[in-house]
C-alpha cells in the first residue's frame, strides 16, 4: 500500500519527525474554513498516487489566499495518469539552504534494513551517482543506533548541531520503517533550513502489501493501476497488463515468466497474463477467463503443469467457459502433470488445440496471433 | 544421502490441524518422510494422520526428537512459529506459508543465523531428497526420481517442469530445492550450491532463476570460486518489461537492476550454459 504525501507526514507527526506545517483539504468550502490560519506562503499540492504530479500541474506556489483558492480551485478534480484530484495539501512554503536524500528500505542482498543517505537531495535518487550515496545496514533486533548515524553522516559537511538533528530523524524514520512494516520510508528532500532546521520538505512511505493486516488505521487510496488489473487483485489473482496481443494464463509465477518468454522466442509479444497459483477449482478457472477476454487479446495461451493442481479439473473449467460463455479468440492449451492425458483429451474434444509440448504451443499461439493481426488488417 | 535432508531427518509440520497440514503431512508420509508430528497451539493431544499433535514445538522436540519442521501456518502467525522453531532447537525450519510480511522474513532468517540454524523459505515449495525418499514441503510425489542432478529453484512450478523432464528422460536427483519467490529468502542460492559443492552424491547442478534482485550474480560469482561441479542455468523473464511486478514478490526489475539479461551473462561468464527453454533440461544434463 502506497500513502499520500499528507498520509506519511501524518505518521512522521506521529514519529515527531519535524515537517512544516501544512493541512489537507477536499473542497473549496473547507479551504475558506482554514484558508486565514494559513501560514503564507503556501504550496498548493495535489495528493494522488502517481508521479510527475509537478509537471502535470498538480504542484502550485501562492503568496496569499485569494492566489492559493484559485490553485485550490483549479487541481481539485484534476486528473494525473488516470486518477482523479480529490485532496490538495497546502503546506507551508520554507526557505532551504540546502537539500539532502533519506530512506529506510529492504537490502535484498544483505537480506537486512537499509538506511541510505545522500547529500543530493531533491532530484531523483536513481540520477544520484553511486559514490554520492551512503548506506548502512541495520540489524532488525539492535535497531537503529548513534553509530549508524556517525557512519552514515561521516561525508557531510554539516555543523554538529545539524548533525545531532539528521541523526535524530534517521532514528526515528527506522523505528516508522519497522513499526509500520515498510518496503519504503523516503524523505527527499530532507530540507537544511537557513536557521539550521532539518524539515521533512516530502514524504514517500510504502508500507509492504502483506502487511496490511497491521496498518489497518491508514486508508488505503486508489494507485495507478489499470483497472483489470485492480479488480483481480481484489480477487487474489496475480495479473498485469503488457503490451502484447497474447493473453496467458498459467499457474505459479515463474511458469507464467517462462510462458511469456517461450512466446517471444517465437517471435511473438506475450499480452496480459494471469496466474492461476494452486487452483484447480473450475470457477476460479471461469473467473480468470473472464479477466482476460476483458483484456481484448488475439489468442490465448494455457499453460498449466500440474504438480499438486489437477489438470482435468482445470480443462473441465475451461470446458464450461466454451460450453456457456463460448470464446471469441483461438485458444491454445498446453498441458501436464496429473490427469494430462484426460485433460488434453477434453479440450480437444471441445475443439482446442491441446499438446504436452511448450514450444509447439508457443510457436502455434504466436502463428495464430500473426494469422489474426494480418485478417484484421484486410 | 541427501546435500539437506536425509533419511535421519525426523519432521514436525507446524499448522498440522489445517487443510495444508493435514494434506501435505499426509503426503510427506507417502513419499518416505519420517514425519514424527505436528503441533498446534490448544490442539495438543489429538492426532492427526496417526500422529501426535503437540501445543508447542519444544514439546514435540522432547518428545520426538524432531530436527526439522514444515511451516504451514498463515502469514499474519508465520515469525512467531518461526521463530519458536528456531528457539526450540530445530536446525531446518522449511516456511512453506506465503504473504508473510518481508521484515517478518527478515526477522526470522537473521535468528536462524544466530542459532546457527537454517530456514527454508518463505513461500516456497519445499526440499526434496528423492534418495532418501525424503520430501519436506508441497513438491508433488510423483514427478521425483533418485539420481545425480541437484537443482534448486526460485519458482515452484518451474521446478516441477523440470524434475518432471528430467525424471522422464531417466535423468535422476540427488536434491532438489525450492528457495522461493520472496525477496528475503533464508537460504539463498548460494547456500545452496555449497551443498551441492560439498555433496558426494551431486555431480551436476541446475539453477533456475529468475528476474528480480540480484542472487544470480552472486550465484553466478560464486560459482566462479567455489563450485568445481557443472551448473547449467535457466532464468525466467527475459521478455519481462522494466518495473513490472511479474507474479512473484521479487520478481521485479528495478531501476535497470535485476535484468534476465544481466542475469544470463553473469552465468555465461562462470562458464555455465544457459538454457532457452525450462524443458530443454535433458538436453543438457549427462545425468
Amino acid at each position: 500500500m502506497k500513502l499520500k504525501e499528507y498520509q506519511g507526514r501524518e505518521l512522521f507527526q506521529e514519529a515527531d519527525i519535524p515537517a512544516p506545517e501544512g493541512t489537507v483539504v477536499s473542497s473549496l468550502e473547507e479551504f475558506d474554513e482554514v484558508a486565514d490560519d494559513l501560514a503564507y506562503p503556501v504550496v498548493v499540492k495535489a495528493q494522488v498516487l502517481a508521479g510527475g504530479r509537478g509537471k502535470a500541474g498538480g504542484v502550485k506556489f501562492a503568496d496569499d489566499a485569494g492566489e492559493a483558492r484559485e490553485h485550490v480551485d483549479d487541481i481539485l478534480g484534476m486528473e494525473i495518469k488516470g486518477l482523479t484530484v480529490d485532496e490538495v495539501l497546502l503546506v507551508k512554503m520554507i526557505e532551504i539552504e540546502h537539500e539532502l536524500y533519506a530512506s529506510v528500505l529492504v537490502d535484498r542482498s544483505q537480506r537486512l534494513p537499509m538506511v541510505m543517505v545522500s547529500p543530493e537531495g531533491g532530484v531523483d535518487i536513481e540520477s544520484v551517482p553511486d559514490e554520492d550515496i551512503y548506506t548502512v545496514n541495520v540489524n532488525p533486533f539492535t535497531g537503529f543506533s548513534p553509530y549508524h548515524a556517525r557512519q552514515l553522516l561521516a561525508g557531510l559537511d554539516v555543523d554538529r548541531d545539524v548533525e545531532k538533528q539528521l541523526a535524530s530523524v534517521l532514528g526515528k524514520m527506522f523505528e516508522l520503517f519497522q513499526d509500520r512494516d515498510a518496503d519504503l520510508v523516503e524523505i527527499n528532500p530532507l530540507a537544511i533550513t537557513p536557521d539550521g532546521d532539518v524539515v521533512a520538505a516530502d514524504s514517500k512511505f510504502k508500507i509492504d502489501d502483506s502487511a496490511d493486516f497491521r496498518n489497518q488505521d491508514v486508508e488505503a487510496s486508489q494507485e495507478d493501476v489499470p483497472e483489470l488489473e485492480r479488480e483481480a487483485n481484489e480477487k487474489g489473482i496475480a495479473f498485469v497488463e503488457l503490451e502484447g496481443d497474447i493473453g496467458v494464463i498459467a499457474n505459479g509465477a515463474g511458469l507464467t515468466m517462462a510462458t511469456l518468454d517461450a512466446i517471444e522466442h517465437y517471435g511473438g509479444k506475450g499480452g496480459t497474463f494471469l496466474d492461476l497459483g494452486g487452483t484447480d477449482d473450475p470457477e476460479k478457472v471461469k473467473t480468470c477467463f473472464d479477466l482476460l477476454t476483458r483484456a481484448d487479446p488475439s489468442v490465448i495461451f494455457l499453460n498449466l503443469f500440474g504438480g499438486i493442481t489437477k489438470a482435468d479439473t482445470v480443462a473441465e473449467g475451461v470446458v464450461q467457459v466454451l460450453e456457456e460463455e463460448g470464446l471469441d479468440v483461438p485458444l491454445v492449451t498446453r498441458i501436464r502433470g496429473v490427469n494430462e492425458e484426460r485433460a488434453r483429451e477434453m479440450l480437444r474434444d471441445a475443439g482446442v488445440t491441446a499438446t504436452q509440448d511448450l514450444k509447439k504451443a508457443a510457436e502455434k499461439a504466436v502463428q495464430l496471433e500473426t494469422e489474426a493481426s494480418n485478417g484484421g488488417a484486410r | 544421502m541427501g546435500a539437506i535432508i536425509d533419511d535421519e531427518t525426523k519432521v514436525i509440520v507446524q499448522g498440522i490441524t489445517g487443510h495444508q497440514g493435514r494434506f501435505h503431512s499426509r503426503a510427506m508420509m507417502d513419499f518416505g518422510t519420517n514425519v514424527v508430528g505436528g503441533v498446534t497451539p490448544g490442539k495438543g493431544g489429538e492426532e492427526v494422520n496417526g500422529l501426535p499433535v503437540f501445543d508447542t514445538v519444544q514439546d514435540a522436540v522432547d518428545e520426538t526428537g524432531a530436527d526439522a519442521s514444515v511451516v504451514f501456518v498463515p502469514a499474519a502467525f508465520a515469525r512467531d512459529a518461526a521463530l519458536e522453531a528456531l528457539d526450540a532447537g530445530i536446525e531446518l525450519v522449511n516456511v512453506i506459508t506465503e504473504h508473510i510480511p518481508v521484515q517478518d522474513a527478515i526477522d526470522f532468517g537473521h535468528y536462524a543465523d544466530y542459532e546457527d540454524a537454517r530456514v527454508l523459505g518463505p513461500n516456497c515449495p519445499g526440499i526434496c531428497a528423492p534418495g532418501d525418499e525424503t520430501k519436506l514441503g508441497i513438491l508433488p510425489n510423483r514427478i521425483f526420481s533418485p539420481g545425480n542432478v541437484g537443482i534448486v529453484s526460485r519458482s515452484g512450478t518451474l521446478t516441477y517442469e523440470m524434475v518432471g523432464a528430467l525424471s522422464e528422460a531417466g535423468i535422476g536427483q540427488s536434491t532438489v530445492i525450492g528457495i522461493g519467490g520472496d525477496q528475503t529468502p533464508g537460504t539463498t542460492f548460494v547456500d545452496a550450491l555449497e551443498c551441492f559443492e560439498q555433496d558426494p552424491d551431486t555431480d551436476e547442478i541446475i539453477l533456475v532463476g529468475e528476474i528480480g534482485g540480484t542472487a544470480e550474480e552472486e550465484a553466478a560469482e560464486y560459482i566462479t570460486r567455489n563450485v568445481s561441479k557443472p551448473v547449467h542455468a535457466y532464468i525466467a523473464g527475459r521478455s519481462a518489461p522494466q518495473g513490472k511486478q511479474m507474479g512473484h514478490a521479487g520478481a521485479i526489475v528495478t531501476r535497470g537492476k535485476g535484468t534476465a539479461e544481466s542475469k544470463i551473462e553473469a552465468f555465461e561468464n562462470a562458464g555455465c550454459e544457459v538454457m532457452d527453454f525450462p524443458t530443454d533440461a535433458p538436453d543438457y544434463v549427462k545425468g
